[in-house]
């Protein structure tokens, strides 16, 4: 699979699910469920159709369909934030990412998340709930002008879907090759599935499924993790094996620690140097995801109030913090265990040149340390996962189709009903695109790797814009705009100029117009291009905006831009509901675990 | 006036916390040997389930009461 994996968090991911789940796919099927573990499934799919069903009758305007009426509160949408990213590529992508990498995995999250989930709370949630607009790309529209919304919000739906069909095919394929259950049928039942429950619940049942979701991965993982720390001998246990693994791979001690091999990208499996993870992760890749993408965002967006909407992802951001002992301890459990080997080491299946598949992890735990009745929750909390990963893009899709693109480009005038029916079509077809992108990903890889690259250009510099764009009241449309196609083409010229360490020069992993430069992965590759990109885009659009005129007068950029935006004023706010203490307190919070887990 | 989602959350978690705790009671012994080390998570989950969902319904008519 390509270096580059940009869907949403996707683009955080190191590894692709794609690349090796399943196997041969002839061999026996790891999983054996009982009568009590359907049982279990059955119960959480009739919950959540009656879920979609209950919210039909509240369900009256376009509003509540596809911004579930501005309505909720902060917790359940900080829920909903949480949980639309906690999709399963999340849940086993990590747990792959905690046995090949260790600890240094947590850099996804203290540093790949943390930090950007204060900013967009903290100083950008005024401008997107603020202005009123009901879409990222309709605040691009707001603050900059129609190209530099049609370009995003058509790469964005574009994205969304496919994204909702790597999901889909993810589903089926590791269903088929871990219960043995039929492809086209996983195919079909999950997308009826989430069809129904977002037809006729809209926003709302999606977020109130990724609530239900979130407890359910909580709740269902912890006994997984505790059952391997017992088995492997308590904490100490854990740092022993995992010492010497990390021996036996000539990196010793790179297992378990998180900064202290960053030196240099030899010295540690990312194969990066803390420069490239600071910037480039932890800037460039995780401010555009978290900051921009408007999967998560629109989830803030529901909230009923400013404050609801600022505290979304601070109060995420918390849940955020713990993740790594839910989704990277198992990883770092399975590959010590293997180590360990004799009465408790895990059948972690092994490819031919020894090294073990990495996205068998959760599987394998799951038929190894769950018994019947909590495999049953397990294997439910996985597929409740992969199901709300495809709902969250069908809700984002449908959202900005209906209002960025159908509603601007060929409807002006649609009434607000005709709006829901729309919205409604559109996650039909949506889903139907997404089936067709998951069988497409069976027949054509390089096609979908191909698209994965593409969008990856597109998303590096998104977030140059939206800062300057909202820090700065000078830029201009077209200086966003261009400036945005310059960041795509600095990524793809960044890409043609650099390769990975022992992969062949080509247009998916690179260097197809010269070699200047070898990173040691192709994750130190796709960061530094990141950082390339920004850098493009900031640039270009400072010197378009500079000589070009301003599109808007100072009066229509009140409430888009930071210097023309009245401060919100928290006085009246307990110490505990104010934005800026929370951000601070989350902040101290992974600082602390960073120094902890150095 | 929207659904609580704590109503739906605390029926689901109650329902199959007690699902986990009769099976956990009637369930052979020999399952939690084999897969994990002897405990019975059934029962142990079951039961952190079943609380959990109780107090997310009582969470919900608090509220509304």
């Amino acid at each position: 699979m390509g270096a580059f994996s940009p869907l949403s968090m996707k683009s955080l991911l190191p590894l692709s699910l794609l690349a090796t789940v399943g196997g041969s796919g002839s061999q026996d099927v790891l999983l054996k469920l009982a009568g009590v573990d359907y049982l279990i499934l059955g119960i959480y799919f009739a919950f959540v159709l009656a879920i979609g069903w209950v919210l039909r009758k509240y369900l009256k305007t376009s509003k509540d369909f596809f911004e579930s009426g501005r309505s909720l509160p902060a917790w359940v949408c900080a829920l909903g934030f949480i949980g639309a990213n906690l999709g399963a590529q999340e849940v086993v992508g990590m747990a792959a990412s905690g046995a090949k990498y260790g600890i240094a995995t947590s850099h996804f999250y203290w540093v790949g998340a943390i930090p950007a989930m204060v900013f967009v709370g903290v100083f950008m949630m005024p401008f997107y709930y603020g202005s009123k607009a009901r879409s990222v790309p309709e605040y691009l529209k707001m603050r900059f002008d129609e190209k530099t919304r049609t370009f995003n919000a058509l790469s964005f739906a574009v994205m969304t879907v496919f994204s909702s069909g790597i999901s889909m095919f993810a589903l089926a394929k590791l269903l088929n090759a871990i219960i043995g259950w039929n492809f086209d049928g996983c195919i079909i039942v999950s997308s009826l599935i989430v069809l129904i429950y977002i037809y006729s619940g809209g926003l709302t049942s999606a977020i109130y499924n990724e609530v239900l979701q979130f407890f359910l991965i909580v709740l269902g993982f912890l006994p997984l993790v505790l059952l391997g720390l017992k088995d492997i001998g308590g904490w100490d246990g854990l740092m022993t094996n995992l010492g010497g693994y990390s021996a036996s791979k000539g990196m010793p001690g790179a297992w378990s620690s998180s900064w202290a091999h960053l030196g240099h990208p030899a010295d540690n499996p990312l194969g990066i140097e803390w420069f490239g993870l600071v910037a480039g992760l932890g800037f460039v890749m995780s401010f555009g995801y978290w900051c921009t993408d408007f999967l998560v965002i629109q989830r803030a967006m529901a909230a009923k109030d400013m404050n609801a909407a600022r505290r979304t992802p601070l109060i995420a951001a918390i849940p955020k913090m713990m993740f790594p002992a839910l989704v990277i301890l198992p990883g770092m459990l399975a590959i010590a265990l293997f180590y360990k080997g004799g009465h408790s080491s895990i059948p972690l299946p092994v490819s031919a040149n020894g090294t073990p598949d990495y996205n068998m992890v959760v599987p394998t735990m799951l038929a190894k340390y769950l018994p019947h009745g909590m495999l049953g929750i397990g294997l439910t909390a996985l597929m409740a996962s992969f199901m709300s990963g495809m709902a969250g893009n069908v809700t984002a899709f449908n959202t900005v189709w209906t209002y960025d693109l159908y509603q601007r480009w060929f409807n002006h005038s649609a009434s607000d009903a005709h709006l829901i029916k729309v919205g409604r079509v559109t996650t039909i077809v949506g889903l139907l695109i997404s089936a067709c992108c998951a069988y497409a990903a069976t027949k054509f890889n390089n096609i979908m790797d191909m698209l994965q690259l593409v969008f990856g250009f597109v998303n590096a510099p998104l977030f140059a814009t939206f800062l300057l764009g909202m820090f700065w009241r000078r830029t201009n449309g077209h200086g966003a705009f261009y400036g945005l196609l310059t960041g795509t083409l600095c990524a793809a010229i960044f890409q043609g100029n650099t390769i990975a360490a022992g992969e062949t020069p080509g247009l998916l992993k690179g260097g197809w117009l010269s070699i200047q430069h070898t990173f040691a992965s192709s994750m130190a590759q796709t960061w530094w291009m990141a950082i390339f990109a920004f850098t493009g885009c900031f640039t270009a659009t400072l010197v378009i905006s500079l000589a070009t005129r301003p599109n808007h007068t100072d009066d229509e950029l009140r409430g888009l831009v930071y210097s023309l935006t009245e401060k919100i004023r928290d006085e009246g706010t307990p110490w505990y509901a104010r934005p800026a203490t929370l951000g601070v307190i989350v902040l101290a919070g992974a600082v602390v675990l960073n120094v902890i887990f150095w | 006036m929207q659904l609580d989602v704590r109503i739906p959350m605390g029926l689901l978690f109650l329902l199959l916390g007690i699902i986990l705790v009769v099976y956990g009671l009637t369930s052979d012994p020999a399952i939690y040997t084999q897969h994990s080390l002897g405990q019975n998570v059934n029962l142990v989950w079951g039961s952190i389930f079943a609380v959990f969902g109780a107090v997310m319904l009582l969470l919900s008519r608090r509220k509304s009461g």
